[in-house]
C-alpha cells in the first residue's frame, strides 16, 4: 500500500513539475519579446507571426485535451475557430459604434466567439458522443465542410436601419455608410485589427488554467478512465457521453475563442482559411508535441509554424525542406531506443540531483 | 539492434538529401542583385499552392523587367518576391520578410485577398504599392463597400472587378446583335469571379439586359458543367457570361458542344490564356468574346519583345495578362522614379511621397493599354478592349 501511495505521489510531482514548466515557458517567452519589442529589436516578420502563434497555441491546447486526454480524434477543429472567427468579426462590427475602444471589444468578440463554438460542439456531441468508435472523427470532419461552405454564403451587412441578413446572395441594398460584415466567399474586409499579444498571451494562460485544473480533478480522471477503458469506468458509474462531451465542448470553445483572436488580428479573413489542411495542420501540432503534453503541443506549435518562415531563404524548395522535417521528428520522437536512452539519461541526472541534495 | 541501424541509415540519408536541397536552393538563388545603389522592390504572391500560376507569372515577367531596366544602366532595381500561397496570414508575414528586408517600392501582392490584408499595413508605414492585378477594390479602399477611405498609397495596374462587369454589361446592352438574354455562370467561391457577377448584374439591371439564368459552381464541382449548361439552354439564352478563369472555361466550352449548344460566349480577362491551354481544341473557342487588356498575340513592338523574352526565360511558355500586368508595374515605377529624381538611398517614406505625386499626375503606357491614368484613389483608367477570337487569334472589335 506504501508503494503504491509513493508512486502516485511521485507521479503527481511530475505532473506539477510538468505543469510549473509550461506556465514558466510562456511567461518567459513573453517577457523576453515584449523587451525586444519595446527596444524593437525584433523583425517585423517575427512581430506579425506573434498574435498568429498565439492563437494556433491556444486551439492545439484544446485539441490536444481532445485528442490526448479524451481520446476522441477531432478533424475539424479548424471549423470550430471559423465559428469564432466570424462570430467575433461580426460582433466586433457590431459593436464599433458602441464600444470604442479596443480591448473591451476584442474581450467580448472573444467570449461571444467562443460561446458560439461551444455550441455548435455541444449540438454535435449530443448525437455523436453517445456512439462508440471513430464517429466524432466522421462528423467533426464534415462539420469542417459545411461549417466553411455555409460561411461561403453567408452575407451579413449592417447600416443605419440595423442588421441584414441572406444565405442566398447579397441582394440586399445597404444605406449609404452601411458596412458588409460578412460578404460571402469574400469573407469579412475591413475589420479593425484590435487583437494584440498580450492578450493573446493571456489567452494561452488561461487555456492552460483551465485545462490543468479540468485533468488533475475529478471530471479530469473520469474523462482519462472513459478514454483508458470504457467498460471499467462504466461499470463505476461514470457516465462516458457526458465526461467526453465536457472535454469536447471545452476544446471547441477553446478553438472558437483562438479563432475570434485570429481574425481581429487581420483586416481581411476568408472563409476558405479555415478548410480540412488547417485542421489537420493543428492535429500535427498536437501529435507531434505529443497526446497529452501540453508544454510539447506549445513547443512544437511556436517551432512549427516558425520553421517555413526561416526557411524562407531556400526559395523553392521551403516546404520540401519543411515535410523532411517533420518525417524526422516523427522518426526521433517515436524511436523508442533513443527515448529509453534519453529516459536513461534524464533519470541518472534525477538521481545524481537527489544524491548530491 | 537491425531496427536501430536501419533507422539509422534513414534519418542519414534525409540528413544528406536536405543538405543536397539546401545547396541547391542557395545556389539557386534567383535575386537579381545588381550592386547596392538599388532600389528595393518588394512583393508577394503565391508561388506555391493552387493559385501559383498567377504567382509565378508576376515574378518571372517582373524579374524580365528588372533584368531589362538594369541592363539599360542609369536607375538600378532589385526584386524580392516572397511566396504567400494566396493566403492572408502568409502574406502579412511575407510583408515582415519585406520590410526586414528593406524594401521601398512594393507590388502588394498578386492576388486580392491577401492584398487587402496587407494594404493597411502599406499604408500606415507609408511604402508606395502597386498591385498588378489584385482587382478587388478591397485592396485599395479600406472602407470597399462605400468605395471610401482609399488607402492614397496602394495603387492598381489592373481594372478593379466592378469595372470589368460594368464594361461587359454596358458592350452587351450595346451590342444586340450578339443576343438578348444572357446566362451567368460563376464561381460563387472566388472573390474575383463573384465580384464582377455582382457588379454585372447591377449594371444588366440598370441597362436593361435581360439575365435569365444564374448559375454557380465552386471548387469541389468544377469539372462538369453539364447541368449549369443544360438549364441556360432550357432558358433560352443566347449569350452565355463567363466571369471565370480560363481553365472551367475550356470545360465549359467543350462541353456545350458535345450538347450542340451554341450561344455567344462572353469572357472578361481571367479568359485570357484559354488559347494556349494545353490539350485544349482552340477551334472551340471560334466566336468567343472576351474583354482583356492584353493579348500575347498582338503585333506591336513592345508586346513581341516580351512575349519573346517571357518565352525564353520560362521554357516556352506564353505570357498571360498578369504577366504583362507586372512587366507594366515595374515599368511605371522606374518611369516615376526617373521622373521624381528617386534615388536608392533614400527612405520608403520619402519615396512614396514622391511616386503618389508621380502616379496621379503622370501617364503611362505599356503592354496592358497606352495613356494610362491613376486617381488618388489609386484606381487606373484604361478601357478594356474587346477582342473575338477568330481562327485561333485575337481580333481586337471595334466598337
Amino acid at each position: 500500500m506504501n508503494k503504491i501511495s509513493s508512486i502516485l505521489s511521485r507521479s503527481q510531482d511530475k505532473q506539477k513539475r510538468g505543469r510549473v514548466l509550461s506556465f514558466a515557458i510562456v511567461i518567459i517567452a513573453y517577457i523576453i519579446i515584449e523587451i525586444m519589442l519595446k527596444t524593437g529589436s525584433l523583425s517585423s516578420l517575427f512581430s506579425s507571426l506573434l498574435v498568429p502563434v498565439t492563437c494556433y497555441v491556444v486551439a492545439a491546447i484544446g485539441l490536444n485535451l481532445n485528442v490526448g486526454i479524451s481520446g476522441e480524434l477531432n478533424l475539424g477543429q479548424a471549423g470550430f475557430m471559423s465559428v469564432g472567427a466570424f462570430c467575433a468579426v461580426c460582433v466586433s462590427g457590431i459593436l464599433a459604434g458602441t464600444v470604442t475602444a479596443g480591448i473591451p471589444r476584442l474581450i467580448i468578440s472573444m467570449i461571444c466567439g467562443a460561446a458560439l463554438a461551444a455550441f455548435f460542439g455541444f449540438l454535435i456531441g449530443i448525437p455523436v458522443l453517445k456512439l462508440q468508435g471513430d464517429y466524432l472523427a466522421i462528423v467533426t470532419l464534415a462539420f469542417g465542410q459545411i461549417i466553411k461552405s455555409v460561411f461561403m454564403n453567408a452575407y451579413i451587412g449592417i447600416d443605419s436601419e440595423g442588421l441584414h441578413y441572406s444565405f442566398v446572395d447579397s441582394s440586399f441594398k445597404l444605406q449609404p455608410g452601411g458596412k458588409m460584415l460578412l460578404n460571402g466567399p469574400m469573407g469579412a474586409t475591413g475589420t479593425a485589427k484590435i487583437a494584440n499579444f498580450t492578450v493573446g498571451i493571456v489567452l494561452i494562460i488561461i487555456a492552460l488554467l483551465i485545462v490543468y485544473n479540468l485533468m488533475f480533478s475529478r471530471s479530469g480522471r473520469a474523462i482519462m478512465a472513459a478514454r483508458d477503458n470504457r467498460i471499467a469506468a462504466e461499470s463505476v458509474g461514470i457516465p462516458i457521453s457526458r465526461t467526453k462531451m465536457l472535454a469536447f465542448v471545452v476544446s471547441a470553445a477553446l478553438a472558437g475563442a483562438a479563432g475570434a483572436l485570429y481574425g481581429l488580428n487581420y483586416s481581411t479573413l476568408v472563409p476558405n482559411k479555415f478548410d480540412f489542411n488547417t485542421s489537420i495542420l493543428i492535429l500535427v501540432y498536437v501529435v507531434l508535441g505529443g497526446l497529452g503534453n501540453m508544454t510539447g503541443t506549445i513547443i512544437s506549435t511556436v517551432i512549427l509554424i516558425l520553421l517555413p518562415e526561416l526557411l524562407r531563404s531556400l526559395q523553392d524548395y521551403r516546404m520540401l525542406i519543411y515535410a523532411v522535417v517533420l518525417i524526422l521528428i516523427m522518426l526521433v520522437t517515436n524511436n523508442e531506443q533513443l527515448k529509453s536512452k534519453w529516459k536513461s539519461l534524464t533519470g541518472r541526472k534525477a538521481k545524481g540531483g537527489a544524491s548530491n541534495g | 539492434m537491425k531496427r536501430l541501424f536501419k533507422t539509422s541509415v534513414a534519418v542519414a540519408m534525409t540528413v544528406c538529401m536536405a543538405a543536397a536541397l539546401t545547396a541547391c536552393g542557395g545556389s539557386g538563388s534567383q535575386q537579381a542583385s545588381s550592386g547596392s545603389a538599388a532600389i528595393k522592390i518588394g512583393g508577394s504572391g503565391p508561388l506555391t499552392g493552387p493559385a501559383a500560376v498567377y504567382g509565378n507569372a508576376v515574378k518571372n515577367a517582373a524579374e524580365i523587367a528588372v533584368e531589362e531596366i538594369n541592363a539599360k544602366g542609369g536607375l538600378q532595381f532589385e526584386l524580392n518576391m516572397q511566396d504567400d500561397a494566396h493566403d492572408p496570414e502568409k502574406a502579412v508575414t511575407a510583408y515582415g520578410v519585406l520590410k526586414d528586408d528593406g524594401m521601398q517600392v512594393s507590388l502588394a501582392t498578386v492576388t486580392s485577398a491577401p492584398g487587402a490584408a496587407v494594404s493597411p499595413s502599406y499604408a500606415e508605414d507609408k511604402i508606395f504599392a502597386i498591385t498588378p492585378s489584385g482587382s478587388s477594390p478591397s485592396v485599395i479602399y479600406a472602407d470597399a463597400d462605400n468605395m471610401s477611405g482609399a488607402y492614397g498609397n496602394v495603387f492598381q495596374m489592373c481594372f478593379t472587378d466592378p469595372n470589368q462587369g460594368s464594361a461587359s454589361a454596358d458592350y452587351i446592352a450595346a451590342h444586340t446583335d450578339l443576343g438578348s438574354k444572357v446566362a451567368i455562370i460563376y464561381k460563387n467561391d472566388d472573390n474575383y469571379s463573384k465580384g464582377i457577377h455582382d457588379t454585372f448584374v447591377a449594371e444588366a439591371a440598370a441597362k436593361g439586359v435581360e439575365v435569365v439564368t444564374e448559375q454557380t459552381f465552386d471548387d469541389s464541382n468544377a469539372q462538369d458543367f453539364t447541368v449549369q449548361l443544360e438549364k441556360a439552354k432550357e432558358a433560352g439564352a443566347d449569350i452565355v457570361f463567363l466571369p471565370i478563369y480560363y481553365d472551367p472555361a475550356a470545360i465549359i466550352l467543350n462541353q456545350a458542344n458535345k450538347m450542340g449548344y451554341a450561344p455567344t460566349f462572353f469572357g472578361v480577362d481571367g479568359m485570357d490564356g484559354i488559347l494556349t491551354l494545353e490539350g485544349f481544341d482552340t477551334s472551340l473557342a471560334e466566336g468567343v468574346y472576351l474583354l482583356t487588356p492584353f493579348s500575347a498575340d498582338a503585333t506591336d513592338e513592345l508586346t513581341v519583345n516580351f512575349v519573346n523574352a517571357y518565352k525564353e526565360k520560362c521554357g516556352g511558355e506564353v505570357p498571360n495578362q498578369f504577366a504583362a500586368d507586372a512587366y507594366d508595374c515595374i515599368y511605371a515605377i522606374a518611369q516615376a522614379c526617373e521622373a521624381a529624381g528617386v534615388t536608392a538611398d533614400m527612405s520608403a517614406d520619402a519615396i512614396c511621397e514622391k511616386l503618389v505625386e508621380q502616379f496621379t499626375t503622370m501617364t503611362f503606357s505599356g503592354l496592358t493599354g497606352s495613356e494610362m491614368k491613376w486617381n488618388a484613389n489609386g484606381e487606373v483608367t484604361k478601357s478594356p478592349k474587346a477582342v473575338v477570337i477568330k481562327d485561333g487569334v485575337y481580333v481586337g472589335v471595334e466598337d
